[in-house]
């Protein structure tokens, strides 16, 4: 890319800025909601002129959060687990190997991942009840790595076909039976994609509403984003504002470490050094 | 350590087309035996083919006696060297070469200890530490063949290990490849395209076109008796000189002069019923400048003048080439294929043109006209139609020459 002159480069930073800015002050505005008390909600400062944890007091000892809080995380982390693993066998399969029906599988996959999720909310909730998976961790989880596979199965397959296949002969040649060259050769090259997808996965899970709404009745499974629907204010007519923006606040912070942690290993190229000079 | 037998080993693709064909090759324990041609020719298929990464689609392979057919790699008890060296970027140099011992669960402590001394052999002791990507190309080079040295197999497989190294590094790499076989003693099958690499390390060179093998033998044997004009354009550098022939009376008549017959090669060639139009074959050093000819030899030979276009001196030789006249191309499917593999189509170099290799005494000079000798006794004569060697018969006689010298001429 040729280097940009000044006017360019000024233009670009004030581009940039303005986007940054248009992305955080919802942001800004929820965290100044969630420290604001009930009755400061309505107030026009854009800051609290009081700044109060009652909100977020609130909803840390109440089981209404912490326990979808708890579920949230379990779902995510277990669904994220059995999709990265199935992903990445899968997509070594179609990044590896030719067998009949894999452009089959992979058109398959794909119309999963563009399928309206709504379209199929009301049929999966006549199966899980009737399969007796309704409000159960695994009622969420099965549909999550359903709805996960499609991605994981795409970004695994890119960063397989980057892992020069004379690897695979070498350990092959050393040794390896095809799980042990695919578990200690293959598999910690594609770390980084392995995380970049379960980042992508956990996110989605971590934040999907419409079927943790829909699958759940009780705190025993709903989730954090489900849970926060149910939130009531201080009386019928207040609306839970300050508990919800909490809510939001709290469930934000995990991603943010979890994208942060592992940023520098998306980013790091770990296949140099494979071949040649 | 073990013999290597390939018994009519073919290999066809599911879409027909034929890789490798009917390929037979005996290859003795400790044996060092290179597979050349240019590319696309088999010779990588069959390494493979060994290895066990490819099925063989017909015929036998047997290392050490067995027959390995569908037997996995991993329990043919080989190791190969790669071309791109494919090291475990994420394993240090000590994991690498360790990796197989360890998949095959022998103690930490024997492992560290071979590793160690596979290390001492190729002077990586100070790198074992080191991930491959902090490692120059020669050095990954090393912990390539150290990886297959601590296995102690009964083979070694090498598919091009040294054609992603510059130049001078190769050359000294040929030379520790060839001392650690040695040492290991271990047989060897050693895939390369460089002719220069199959005739300095080789014990045997099998030269391969299509798929089919053409000729097996010593580098002297390859070089002074080559079964067909194949071999003789791929073997040797500068490459041999080719021009068109024709038998008349005694002589065979060529741009350059009549050549002599012998009437050994008279009734050899006149008995392969080929016709009186034939493919002269004269390699570089059989030229000379006709004035460092001792009298009693010129008569073996012709002398001829012809304008030097070009000169180029490397100190110990004298390098000259020179045009033949119009009309002596001389087409052959064999010729044409070695021409596309050396890139001389695509470099527009003239195919008529001659290449001599000159003592560094001679006084001729680029741009005048030179009287030159060439050597009628190491003529070879091809059949164009089916490129055979109609002069081997001939040679029988002669006492193998001495190895030719090819470290000046490495290209």
């Amino acid at each position: 890319m040729a280097a940009l002159t000044g006017k360019q480069q000024t233009g670009w930073t004030a581009a940039n800025f303005v986007v940054i800015v248009l992305a955080l002050i919802p942001v800004a505005w929820l965290v100044s909601l969630s420290f604001k008390a009930p009755s400061a909600v309505t107030d026009p400062s854009f800051w609290p002129a009081q700044w109060t944890w009652g909100n977020y007091s609130g909803i840390l000892t109440s089981a209404q959060f912490l326990r979808p809080l708890v579920n949230s995380i379990g779902i995510g982390l277990i669904s994220t687990f059995i999709s990265v693993v199935l992903a990445s066998m899968a997509a070594y399969a179609v990044a590896r190997l030719s067998f009949p029906g894999k452009s089959v599988l992979i058109g398959l996959a794909l119309l999963i991942a563009m399928f309206p999720l709504i379209a199929l909310v009301t049929p999966m909730f006549t199966i899980e009840r009737s399969l007796g998976l309704f409000n159960t961790w695994f009622g969420l989880i099965i549909p999550y790595v359903a709805f996960g596979l499609p991605l994981g199965i795409y970004t695994l397959s890119a960063f397989f076909r980057e892992i020069p296949w004379e690897l695979e002969k070498a350990a092959k040649m050393d040794g390896a039976s095809p799980f042990q060259a695919f578990t200690l050769v293959i598999a910690p090259l594609a770390a980084p994609g392995m995380v970049t997808t379960a980042i992508l996965v956990f996110l989605a899970c971590w934040n999907d509403f419409l079927l943790a709404i829909s699958f759940t009745s009780t705190i025993s499974s709903r989730t954090a984003p489900a849970a926060m629907e149910y939130f009531s204010g201080g009386s019928v007519f207040t609306t839970p504002t300050g508990p919800i923006s909490a809510a939001a606040v709290v469930i934000t912070i995990p991603i943010i470490i979890f994208v942060l942690f592992f940023q520098r290993r998306i980013v790091a190229g770990l296949t140099s050094g494979a071949v040649k000079g | 350590m073990a013999p290597i037998t390939l018994d009519h080993i073919t290999k066809r693709y599911p879409d027909g087309s034929l890789a490798v064909n009917d390929f037979n090759l005996q290859i003795q324990d400790g044996e060092f035996v290179i597979l050349v041609g240019p590319s696309g020719c088999g010779k990588s298929t069959t390494l493979n083919m060994i290895a066990g990464l490819e099925d063989i689609t017909s015929g036998e392979l047997l290392i050490g006696g067995a027959v390995v057919n569908n037997k996995s790699p991993k329990d043919r008890d080989i190791a190969m060297v790669f071309q791109s060296y494919a090291l475990y970027p994420h394993m240090t140099v000590r994991e690498n070469m360790g990796f197989a011992l360890k998949l095959a669960k022998v103690p930490k402590d024997v492992i560290n200890q071979k590793v160690e001394e596979a290390a001492r052999i190729l002077d990586l002791t100070q790198h074992l530490d080191r991930k491959p990507a902090n490692l120059s190309g020669g050095q990954r080079q090393r912990v390539a063949m150290g990886r297959a040295i601590v296995r102690d197999p009964a083979a070694f497989l090498m598919d091009e290990p040294l054609s992603n190294l510059d130049a001078k590094l190769r050359v000294q790499m040929r030379t520790q490849v060839s001392r650690i076989q040695r040492r290991l003693g271990t047989t060897t099958v050693y895939v390369t395209h460089d002719q220069v690499e199959a005739l300095t390390l080789g014990d045997r060179v099998a030269v391969m076109r299509s798929g089919l093998l053409q000729q097996v033998g010593t580098p002297g044997e390859l070089y002074h008796r080559p079964f067909n004009l194949f071999v003789a354009g791929f073997i040797g550098s500068p490459a041999m000189n080719f021009l068109p022939g024709s038998l008349e009376g005694g002589a065979l008549r060529t741009a350059l002069g009549d050549f002599p017959l012998t009437d050994e090669l008279r009734r050899e060639v006149e008995g392969a019923n080929a016709g009186r139009d034939v493919i002269v074959g004269i390699r570089p050093e059989n030229f000379e400048d006709a004035a460092l000819v001792p009298a009693e030899t010129r008569a073996r030979g012709i002398t001829f003048k012809t304008a030097i276009d070009v000169l180029e001196s490397i100190g110990s030789d004298v390098f000259v080439y020179f045009t033949r006249g119009r009309d002596t191309r001389v087409s052959s499917a064999e010729l044409d294929e070695l021409a596309a593999d050396s890139g001389s189509t695509d470099t527009g170099a003239d195919a008529e043109t001659v290449t001599a290799r000159l003592d560094a005494a001679t006084r001729v000079r680029e741009g005048t006209d030179a009287e030159l000798w060439a050597d009628g006794a190491a003529i070879h004569v091809f059949d164009p139609a089916t490129g055979r060697n109609l002069s081997l018969a001939a040679k029988a006689g002669d006492p193998v020459p001495p190895a030719p010298q090819q470290e000046g001429s490495a290209s």
